[in-house]
């Protein structure tokens, strides 16, 4: 679970560029990290090269938050 | 000027879908000829684009089909490693009065001009997004812009890509991703061999250079775009039509 979420921080930090303590489980894409609807799809885009599968485009829509990304990808793999 | 660039070409193999992939070529791109039908016309295309001392292979593909268009960017990025040009330029006629004009008529044209350029657009702005980088051009028409009588279908789909252009323009201009539009006018082709001597004279008469445009004509334009000598251009429909629409 944690490598999951350390995963994603990761990649969240990088590509958005916000401070790593901002990105909790909770925190909203859109309000909490400053990203627009473009941002996020390219955010999926990476999770899908990162943990190597593909997200369909009305899973994609339902990722609103931190969460909604791990728990999906949890998921998938559990 | 764009050596070690990688353009897809859709219609490549014949009309002005060719002369774009061998202009390109010849200024160092690497060519990815996709055509529908004809396969020994796209083979010839390739052929003679080796010769310019450039790679390039051939896709059959529906444009309008999502499958075969992934399959096709796959293809591409795997071969090239990249993709930095798309000329979405394939495209069909099904010319009838509106009065006339079957259903499956208005679909055809709209599926493949309109449709095709939505998924190929689609399919490689991943890509291009990954890249900070990518150009695509559109090959629309002028009657999309101005109207013209038997080509309601062909027409409403060459109007909806600068419509798709514009919107594609906005919403990938903060990734460096530069969409235009190119509206040719009477180019010399198979399809306006077509036409019979009086569409042709009635024609000729509305152009103030009142000549037919050649192919290479296009070509150079979209040499243009895709070069970094049009970086700050976006959005935009060219008009290559002698003067015709104004």
């Amino acid at each position: 679970m944690a490598d999951v979420f350390d995963r994603v921080k990761e990649i969240i930090v990088d590509k958005l560029d916000v401070e790593e303590s901002k990105v909790t489980m909770e925190a909203s894409f859109k309000d909490d990290l400053e990203a627009d609807s473009l941002d996020v799809v390219e955010l999926v885009m990476e999770l899908e090269d990162e943990f190597d599968m593909e997200i369909a485009d009305e899973e994609a829509e339902k990722i609103n938050t931190v969460g909604d990304a791990v728990n999906y990808i949890n998921n998938l793999q559990g | 000027m764009l050596t070690g660039k990688t353009a897809i070409v859709t219609g490549g193999s014949r009309g002005i879908g060719r002369s774009i992939a061998l202009e390109l070529a010849k200024n160092g791109a690497n060519i990815v000829v996709n055509y529908a039908g004809s396969e020994a016309k796209a083979q010839s295309v390739v052929e003679e684009i080796e010769k310019l001392g450039v790679k390039a292979f051939k896709v059959q593909a529906d444009v309008a089909d999502e499958q075969q268009v992934k399959e096709m960017v796959k293809a591409t990025v795997d071969t090239f490693g990249s993709v930095d040009i798309l000329v979405n330029n394939a495209g069909i006629t099904r010319d009838n009065l509106l009065m006339r004009m079957k259903e499956t008529e208005f679909d055809q044209v709209i599926n493949t001009n309109l449709k095709g350029v939505f998924m190929c657009t689609k399919s490689v702005t991943r890509q291009m997004m990954k890249q900070r980088s990518g150009r695509i051009i559109n090959v629309a028409s002028i009657v999309g812009v101005s109207g013209n009588p038997g080509q309601a279908n062909y027409v409403a789909a060459k109007a909806g890509v600068i419509g798709l252009t514009k919107t594609t323009a906005k919403e990938l201009a903060s990734r460096n991703i530069l969409v235009n539009a190119i509206a040719p006018g009477f180019i010399s082709t198979d399809m306006t061999d077509q036409l019979t001597t009086e569409q042709r004279d009635s024609m000729l008469s509305l152009i103030p250079l009142a000549k037919l445009g050649e192919p290479e004509d296009v070509a150079k334009v979209v040499r243009f775009l895709a070069s970094d000598d049009a970086n700050y251009i976006t959005g935009q429909t060219i008009h290559i039509d002698g003067g015709m629409v104004m």
